[in-house]
C-alpha cells in the first residue's frame, strides 16, 4: 500500500517537478508505450504501426475539440474512429506473425500517413491541425497545469484498463497465444479472436494517449502518423523492459527527458536515439523495469 | 486517353519497379540466408546514392565508376556492421534484428543529416544518357530506360547465380538447412557476412542509379522502404523470383492507379498488400507453409 501511495502522490507532483506539458506526456508515451506491451509482452506480436492509432485518434480529437467538443468527448470519438480503422488492420495483420506481422502492421501505418498527408483539407498536411481548444463545461483548462490534472483520471483509467486485462483470465489466454499458440487452440480457444481483441484494446488504449497528446499540445503535426513515432513507441517499450506494462513509463521518462535535456544544445536527437535503440536491443533486452525486477527476486 | 499518355505512365510504372525490384531482391537475400529483416536498408540506399555524389563532388569520379565503387563500400561497410552487431542475435528472436536495423537506421539518417543538412543534393545525369530515345509509341528519357535495362540485368544475373550455379545451390541449402549443410562439411557462417554485404551492395546500386533522378538527401531511403516491405509481403518474404516480379508488377499497377486515381497514387501499393493478404497470406510467390 505504501507503493501505492508513494506513485499516487508521484503522479500529483509530476507537474510541479518537470513542465506540465512535459509532465503529461511522459505519462501519454508511458500509457501509449504500455498499450504496445500489452501486445509485444503479452501475445508476442511486434506492431511497428501504433503510431497509425495514436495519430488518427490525435487528428479525429482535434477536430472534435475544434468543433467544440468538451475534451473528454472529444478523446472519446478519437478512440471510436480508432476502433473502426484498428478493426481492419488487425484482421488483415493478424493473419501474419512475428517479423511478418510488423512489416504488416508498419505498411497499413505507412498508408494512413499518406492518407493523412492526402487528406488536406481536413489534417492541413504538412501545416498540420493548429489551435486546438480544451474545454470542459465552463471549466478552464488553458493553462497546462490545469489540463494535467483534467486529464489525469483518463490516464488512470487507461493505465487501470491495461493492468486488469493482463491480470484477467483473458490475459493469462493471451499469455498461452504468446507460449504456444497451437495448443492454446488445442483447448478450444479461438486464438485469432483473442488476438484481434488483444490488438483493438492496444490500438484503443494508445488512441487514448493520442487523442489527449493532440489536447496536451493544442496542435498535431504530420509526424503522429509517421513511422519513426511507431519506432519511437517501441523503444520505450524495450527501454522499459517487455511485459512488464510499467516498464513503459520508465522507458517513456527516460526517452523524452533525455529528449528534453539533449534537445537545448544539439540537433542530433536522431543519433541519440538510434545509439539507444541499438544498445538496448544488443545489451539491455530486460529493460529498465525488467532488470529491476529480476534484482529483487534475486535479493529475495 | 491517347495511348503515349498510357504507355509514359506504363514506362514510369517500370522505373518505379526497378527500384522496388533491386531494393526487395536485397531484401530477400539477407533474408533467406540470415533470417533478417533488415530496416537498414533504405539507409543503404540512401549512403548508395551519397556515395556516388561525395565521390563525384571529392574525387571527380562519374557515375560509371560510381555505380561499381559506391556499392562496393557500402557492402563492405554492410559487413562490418554485421560482423560488429548483427552477429551477436541470430540465436534471438528475429524480432530483436528488425530492432537493430531500426536504431541503425536512426543513427545512419540523421547522422548523415547533421553533415549534409536535410536539403537535397544535386546529381546531374551522366553525359552519355542524356537526352531520349523515341520508341514510336512515346519518347522517353535515355537515362529512365538505362534504370530499367540495368536493373533488369542486374535481376537476372543475381537471380542465375542463385538458382542455376553451385555457388547459389550452396547458399540456398544454408539458407533451408544450415546444420544439414554444416554436416556436409560446407562452412556455413563463412557464407553470412558476404552474403549480407551482398544485399546492402544491391541497396546501394539502387541508391546509385537514383541519384541522378531524385535529389541525394538523408531521408530518400526512408518512406522508400516502408513501400519495399509491402512489396515484399506482396511477393513473398524471401522469395527471389517473387521480390524481382512483384517489384515490377507493383511498379507498373500503381503507376496506372495512380493515371486514373490520381489521390491513390501512394496508397494503391498498400491496398495491394492488403488484397494479398486477404487471398494469400503468404504473398503470391511464397511458400505457404513456410511460415
Amino acid at each position: 500500500m505504501p507503493l501505492w501511495l508513494l506513485f499516487g502522490g508521484l503522479l500529483l507532483a509530476l507537474p510541479h517537478l518537470v513542465y506540465p506539458v512535459l509532465a503529461l506526456d511522459l505519462l501519454l508515451w508511458g500509457l501509449f508505450a504500455a498499450a504496445l506491451d500489452l501486445l509485444l509482452g503479452y501475445v508476442g506480436l511486434l506492431s511497428f504501426g501504433h503510431a497509425a492509432f495514436w495519430g488518427t485518434s490525435a487528428y479525429t480529437s482535434a477536430l472534435l475539440a475544434k468543433a467544440g467538443l468538451p475534451f473528454p468527448l472529444a478523446v472519446l470519438g478519437g478512440v471510436g474512429v480508432t476502433a473502426l480503422l484498428a478493426t481492419a488492420i488487425g484482421f488483415l495483420s493478424i493473419r501474419r506473425q512475428g517479423i511478418y506481422f510488423a512489416m504488416v502492421t508498419l505498411a497499413f501505418a505507412q498508408m494512413v500517413y499518406y492518407l493523412a498527408n492526402e487528406l488536406r483539407g481536413l489534417t492541413g498536411g504538412e501545416n498540420g491541425v493548429q489551435g486546438v481548444p480544451r474545454t470542459l463545461w465552463g471549466l478552464d483548462l488553458s493553462s497546462p497545469l490545469a489540463f494535467y490534472y483534467a486529464a489525469l483520471p483518463l490516464v488512470a483509467l487507461g493505465f487501470f484498463l491495461a493492468w486488469r486485462t493482463v491480470r484477467s483470465p483473458f490475459g493469462h489466454v493471451l499469455i498461452a497465444v504468446r507460449e504456444e499458440e497451437a495448443r492454446a487452440q488445442a483447448l478450444g480457444y479461438p486464438t485469432a479472436r483473442f488476438k484481434l481483441l488483444a490488438f483493438l484494446l492496444s490500438a484503443g488504449l494508445s488512441a487514448l494517449a493520442g487523442g489527449l497528446y493532440a489536447l496536451n499540445h493544442g496542435f498535431v503535426a504530420l509526424e503522429v502518423v509517421h513511422w519513426s513515432t511507431s519506432g519511437l513507441v517501441v523503444m520505450m517499450t524495450i527501454l522499459g523492459g517487455i511485459g512488464t506494462l510499467w516498464g513503459g513509463l520508465l522507458g517513456a521518462a527516460v526517452v523524452l527527458l533525455l529528449r528534453d535535456w539533449l534537445s537545448t544544445w544539439t540537433d542530433a536527437w536522431g543519433v541519440v536515439t538510434g545509439v539507444i535503440f541499438t544498445l538496448a536491443v544488443l545489451g539491455f533486452r530486460q529493460g529498465i523495469w525488467g532488470s529491476l525486477r529480476q534484482w529483487r527476486r534475486r535479493r529475495a | 486517353m491517347e495511348p503515349s499518355v498510357l504507355f509514359l505512365h506504363v514506362f514510369n510504372g517500370l522505373v518505379n519497379g526497378a527500384f522496388y525490384a533491386l531494393l526487395s531482391l536485397g531484401l530477400a537475400v539477407i533474408f533467406g540466408m540470415l533470417r533478417v529483416v533488415n530496416f537498414m536498408h533504405g539507409a543503404l540506399y540512401m549512403l548508395g546514392a551519397f556515395g556516388a555524389y561525395i565521390l563525384l563532388q571529392e574525387a571527380g569520379i562519374g557515375f560509371g565508376l560510381a555505380l561499381l565503387l559506391a556499392p562496393l563500400l557500402v557492402g563492405l561497410l554492410g559487413m562490418l556492421l554485421e560482423r560488429l552487431l548483427l552477429r551477436h542475435l541470430y540465436a534471438l528472436d528475429p524480432l530483436y534484428n528488425l530492432l537493430l536495423t531500426f536504431g541503425l537506421t536512426l543513427f545512419l539518417q540523421d547522422g548523415m543529416r547533421l553533415f549534409f543538412g536535410i536539403q537535397g543534393q544535386p546529381y546531374g545525369t551522366p553525359g552519355w544518357l542524356r537526352g531520349a530515345v523515341d520508341l514510336g509509341v512515346v519518347v522517353y528519357p535515355t537515362y529512365r530506360l538505362f534504370v530499367i535495362g540495368f536493373s533488369l540485368l542486374v535481376c537476372l544475373l543475381v537471380w542465375y547465380a542463385l538458382e542455376r550455379t553451385r555457388l547459389g545451390m550452396v547458399v540456398r541449402a544454408a539458407t533451408e538447412r544450415p546444420d544439414l549443410t554444416r554436416a556436409l562439411g560446407i562452412n556455413v557462417d563463412r557464407w553470412v557476412t558476404p552474403v549480407f554485404g551482398f544485399g546492402a551492395a544491391l541497396a546501394a546500386l539502387a541508391g546509385v542509379l537514383a541519384a541522378p533522378m531524385r535529389n541525394v538527401s538523408p531521408l530518400m531511403g526512408a518512406d522508400l522502404i516502408i513501400t519495399v516491405f509491402a512489396v515484399v509481403v506482396i511477393g513473398g518474404l524471401g522469395s527471389i523470383l517473387g521480390s524481382v516480379v512483384a517489384g515490377f508488377l507493383v511498379g507498373v499497377v500503381t503507376a496506372l492507379g495512380a493515371l486514373f486515381y490520381p489521390a491513390l497514387a501512394n496508397t494503391l501499393v498498400f491496398i495491394l498488400m492488403a488484397l494479398v493478404l486477404l487471398l494469400r497470406p503468404a504473398g503470391l510467390f511464397g511458400n505457404p507453409e513456410a511460415s
